[in-house]
C-alpha cells in the first residue's frame, strides 16, 4: 500500500488517470471490433508530425523559462519560410530544405528577441509567453494580408491577402513520409517521418551531454547556483529559447509536407498548449523534462486523441464531432494545472 | 505600456510646479490611455461613422460589458492579478439562463430567476479556483487562464454530450439538437431577450440631465460637508472638476434637446446602467469593509498579512469567488442584452475583452480601480467599433481593421504583463542590492 502510494506520487495522478483512460479506451476500441491497425498507423503518423512541437518544449524547461507557451513565434517563422518554398515554385526535398533554411535564421532571431524579453520578467515566463504569442499571431494576420508574396497558389484569387489553407499537394506533400517507406503486412512504416522525428531528437539528446548543453541544465536548475559558478544565466537562457523557437520552426514544415496544408492566420494560436501538455504528460515536470518525456508524451497524446474518436463514434448517439475536441480541451489543459499546482504551493 | 507603480506610494512625489510640466507628468503617467484616446480619436475621424451611431452602440456596448469588466476589480485588489477565470463566471450565467429558457419563464423574473440560479453554480467555481490558485501562488494568471480553458471543455461536455442523454434526460427541441443530444450551437433567448434593458428606457438628453443633476447634488453636498480625509486642495480641485462636468453635461443635453439632432432618438437603458452602477458603488463600499481591508493588505504583502493575523487563503478564495458571482451576473445582463446565446463561443473570450478594457484604461497587474474601467471600457469599445470602418477607409480593407483590434487586445495583454514582471524583478533585485 506504501508503495503504491508512492508510485502515485512519483508519477502523478493525473498522469495514471490518463494512462487508465487510455487503456479502457483501448479495451473498449478492441470490444466494438475497430480495426486497431489503422488507428496505430494514424498514431503513428501524428505522434511523427507533432513531435518536433514537442521537442521543441525541452531546451526551454532544461534552461530554466519553463515550457515554451511561445511556441507559435517559431511556427509562424518556418510558416514564412515554407511560403517562401511555394512562392519560388520549389518541389520535393529542395523546397523542404529552403523552407527549413530560410526559417531557421529568422527563428533563431525571433528567439533570441524573445529570450532577451524573457530574461526580464523572470518568474512570470509563461503567462507572458502566451501572450506575446497571442500578439504575433495576431500581427501576423495582418501580415499574411500585406506580405507581398506573389504565386497564384498562396493569394486568393480575387481580394487581398494570402488563403487561409494553402495546399502543397503539388509541392512537396508527404516527401518526408514517402522517402525510403515499407510496407510489413499492411502497415506503412514512413522512414523518413521517423529520421526527421528521431535525429534532431539524437541531436538534442548529444547537446545535452555536451559542455553548453550542461551548463545550460546547470541553468534552469539553480539559477543562483548557476551564477555563483560564473555562468551567464541570461546567455544560456536565450540560448534555450533561440533552439526552441528554431525547432518550432522545423517542426512546422515537417507538420505540414504531411497534414498536405499550410495553415495561416489563427492555426498556430494553439499550437503551443498542446505541445506543453504532450511533454507534460510525458512525464516531465515545467522545471524537468528529458527526451524520453518527448517521445513517451507525444505517443500518449496522440493515441489519446485517435483512439478517442472512434470509440466515442461507438457510444454516443449524438454528435461525435466534439468528443476528439472535448478530450484534447480537457486532458492537455488538465495536465497543464497539474504541472503548475505541482511548482506552486510553498508558502 | 502602463506606468503605474507596483504598489501605490501614499504620498505621490511632489508634483513639478507649472501647467506645461504638470500636463506632462499627467500624460506620462497615462500613456496607455492617452495612447488609446488618440487612435479612437483618429479611428473615428478616419471612419467616417455618424457620432450618432457610434454613440448609440457605445451605450449599449457598455451597459452590457459593464459588469464583466467589474468583476476583475476585487482579485487586482488581492493581488491574483487579472482573473482570467471570470470565463468560469461567465459559464455559470450561461447554464443559468439555459435553465431559464428550458423552464419557459421570460422577461425580468426569467432573469432574475438566472440571477439567483447563477448564484450556487459561481460561489462552487469562485471557491474551487480560489482554491486552485492558493496552491498555484506567484502564477495565479497562467492558472486563471488555463483553468477558463480547462472548465471550458468540462462546459462542452456537459452540454454537447450529456444534456439530452441518459445522464440529463431533457426533451426540449427548441433548445437540443434534432438528434435529443447535445444543446444546439446557437440558442435563441428571445424569451429574456432586452428584459432588463427595457425595464427602463430613457431618452439620451434626458438621462444626461439627469445625471447631471444628481453629480450637482453629489459633488455639492461633499463641498458642504466638513472635510475629513485626503490633502484639501486635491479634494477641492476633485470637486471642481465634477461640478464643472455636471455643468457641461447639462448644457450639452440641453442643446441637444433644442436641436432635431437624431441624438434625441437614442435611448439609454436605464435599469441595465444602474445595475452597472450597484457594482461599481458594492466595488468601491468594500474597501471600506473589514474583508476589503483583508483584500487590500493580502494583496500588498501576504506575509505580513498571515503575520497580523489574516486567514490569507481564505481571504483570496472570498475574492475569487465574488468576482466569479459578479461575472455571472455581468454575463446575464450581455446575453440579455444580445438575445441570443452562442452555446460553446459566448464564454471564450470575455475574461480577454474584459482585461484589455480594463488595461486601456490605465489599470495594470496590481492595480486597477472603477474609473480605469469606465474610461477603458469607452476607449476599448470605441476602438472596437471603429476598426472595420476605419481599417476599410486607410487600407481598403475592413479585415485589416478587425484584425488590428485583436492584435490591440492581445498585445496591451502582452506588454503590461511584461511590464508589470519587469518592473517587479527590478525591485527585486533592487532589494537585494541595498
Amino acid at each position: 500500500m506504501e508503495k503504491l502510494r508512492t508510485i502515485v506520487k512519483e508519477v502523478g495522478l493525473p498522469r495514471i488517470i490518463i494512462m487508465a483512460f487510455l487503456a479502457l479506451l483501448i479495451v473498449l476500441a478492441a470490444a466494438y471490433r475497430i480495426p486497431l491497425v489503422p488507428l496505430l498507423g494514424a498514431v503513428m503518423t501524428r505522434t511523427l508530425i507533432n513531435g518536433l512541437f514537442v521537442l521543441a518544449m525541452l531546451p526551454a524547461i532544461v534552461s530554466g523559462i519553463g515550457p515554451n507557451f511561445g511556441l507559435p513565434l517559431g511556427i509562424l517563422a518556418g510558416l514564412i519560410g515554407l511560403l517562401l518554398a511555394v512562392e519560388w515554385n520549389l518541389t520535393g526535398f529542395t523546397a523542404i530544405f529552403v523552407a527549413m533554411l530560410t526559417s531557421t535564421p529568422l527563428a533563431i532571431v525571433v528567439g533570441a528577441a524573445y529570450g532577451w524579453l524573457l530574461n526580464k520578467v523572470k518568474g512570470s515566463e509563461m503567462m507572458v509567453a502566451t501572450y506575446v504569442g497571442f500578439s504575433f499571431v495576431s500581427l501576423m494576420n495582418i501580415g499574411w494580408t500585406l506580405l507581398p508574396y506573389r504565386s497564384p497558389v498562396l493569394r486568393w484569387p480575387i481580394g487581398r491577402g494570402l488563403r487561409v489553407t494553402i495546399t502543397v499537394a503539388d509541392f512537396f506533400q508527404g516527401v518526408l513520409d514517402g522517402f525510403w517507406d515499407f510496407s510489413v503486412g499492411g502497415f506503412v512504416i514512413p522512414t523518413g517521418l521517423i529520421l526527421a522525428f528521431l535525429i534532431p531528437c539524437g541531436i538534442v539528446w548529444l547537446f545535452m551531454r555536451s559542455k553548453t548543453g550542461l551548463a545550460m541544465k546547470a541553468v534552469g536548475d539553480s539559477r543562483q547556483f548557476a551564477e555563483a559558478s560564473g555562468l551567464n544565466v541570461d546567455r544560456y537562457r536565450i540560448l534555450g529559447a533561440v533552439l526552441s523557437t528554431v525547432i518550432g520552426a522545423i517542426g512546422i514544415v515537417v507538420f505540414s509536407q504531411s497534414f498536405g496544408f499550410i495553415q495561416l492566420y489563427e492555426a498556430p494560436m494553439f499550437m503551443g498548449f498542446a505541445a506543453v501538455a504532450a511533454i507534460l504528460i510525458g512525464g516531465a515536470s515545467v522545471r524537468r523534462a528529458s527526451i524520453s518525456n518527448v517521445i513517451v508524451g507525444a505517443i500518449l497524446m496522440q493515441a489519446l486523441l485517435v483512439i478517442a474518436l472512434p470509440v466515442a463514434g461507438k457510444i454516443i448517439v449524438g454528435g461525435i464531432g466534439g468528443v476528439a475536441e472535448i478530450t484534447r480541451i480537457i486532458v492537455s489543459n488538465g495536465i497543464i494545472l497539474y504541472a503548475l499546482a505541482q511548482v506552486g504551493g510553498g508558502d | 505600456m502602463s506606468t503605474q507603480p507596483i504598489a501605490t506610494p501614499a504620498v505621490k512625489s511632489a508634483p513639478p510646479q507649472g501647467l506645461h510640466s504638470t500636463l506632462k507628468q499627467f500624460l506620462l503617467d497615462n500613456m496607455v490611455t492617452t495612447l488609446f484616446l488618440i487612435i479612437c480619436a483618429l479611428g473615428l475621424w478616419v471612419s467616417g461613422l455618424p457620432l450618432t451611431f457610434v454613440i448609440s452602440d457605445l451605450i449599449h456596448r457598455i451597459s452590457r460589458n459593464g459588469v464583466l469588466i467589474l468583476a476583475l476589480l476585487i482579485p487586482v485588489m488581492a493581488g491574483m492579478g487579472l482573473n482570467f477565470a471570470i470565463t468560469l463566471g461567465a459559464m455559470a450565467g450561461q447554464l443559468a439562463i439555459l435553465m431559464v429558457v428550458h423552464w419557459g419563464i421570460g422577461g425580468v423574473p426569467g432573469v432574475a430567476l438566472a440571477a439567483v440560479l447563477s448564484i450556487p453554480m459561481a460561489v462552487l467555481f469562485g471557491i474551487l479556483i480560489g482554491k486552485l490558485l492558493n496552491k498555484t501562488r506567484g502564477q495565479e494568471m497562467i492558472t486563471s487562464m488555463i483553468t477558463g480553458m480547462f472548465a471550458s471543455g468540462l462546459y462542452m461536455l456537459l452540454l454537447m454530450v450529456m444534456v439530452g442523454s441518459a445522464v440529463i434526460p431533457i426533451v426540449n427541441p427548441e433548445i437540443l439538437l434534432g438528434t435529443g443530444v447535445g444543446v444546439k450551437d446557437t440558442v435563441d433567448l428571445a424569451i429574456v431577450s432586452r428584459a432588463i434593458d427595457n425595464l427602463w428606457s430613457v431618452s439620451l438628453p434626458i438621462t444626461g440631465l439627469a445625471s447631471a443633476a444628481l453629480m450637482l447634488l453629489y459633488y455639492g453636498s461633499k463641498l458642504l460637508a466638513k472635510q475629513t480625509t485626503g490633502p484639501a486642495q486635491a479634494r477641492r480641485s476633485g470637486i471642481k472638476l465634477g461640478l464643472i462636468a455636471a455643468v457641461a453635461i447639462a448644457a450639452v443635453s440641453g442643446w441637444i434637446m433644442t436641436t432635431d439632432s437624431l441624438l434625441n432618438m437614442v435611448t439609454v437603458p436605464v435599469a441595465t446602467f444602474a445595475l452597472v452602477a450597484l457594482v461599481a458603488i458594492f466595488n468601491l463600499f468594500i474597501i471600506t469593509t473589514k474583508i476589503g481591508q483583508d483584500f487590500r493588505a493580502v494583496g500588498q504583502d501576504q506575509h505580513i498579512a498571515k503575520v497580523s493575523g489574516i486567514n490569507v487563503d481564505r481571504t483570496r478564495i472570498i475574492a475569487m469567488t465574488i468576482s466569479t458571482v459578479i461575472a455571472a451576473w455581468g454575463q446575464l445582463l450581455m446575453l440579455q442584452n444580445l438575445g441570443n446565446l452562442r452555446t460553446y463561443g459566448a464564454h471564450e473570450a470575455v475574461g480577454m475583452f474584459a482585461i484589455a478594457a480594463l488595461l486601456i484604461g490605465g489599470a495594470s497587474v496590481s492595480r486597477a480601480t472603477v474609473g480605469q474601467a469606465l474610461i477603458g471600457m469607452v476607449l476599448f469599445h470605441t476602438m472596437f467599433l471603429v476598426s472595420p470602418q476605419a481599417g476599410k477607409a486607410l487600407l481598403g480593407d475592413a479585415q485589416l481593421g478587425e484584425f488590428f483590434r485583436a492584435f490591440v487586445a492581445y498585445g496591451v495583454i502582452a506588454a503590461s504583463l511584461a511590464m508589470h514582471a519587469w518592473k517587479r524583478t527590478m525591485a527585486t533585485r533592487k532589494r537585494l542590492l541595498s
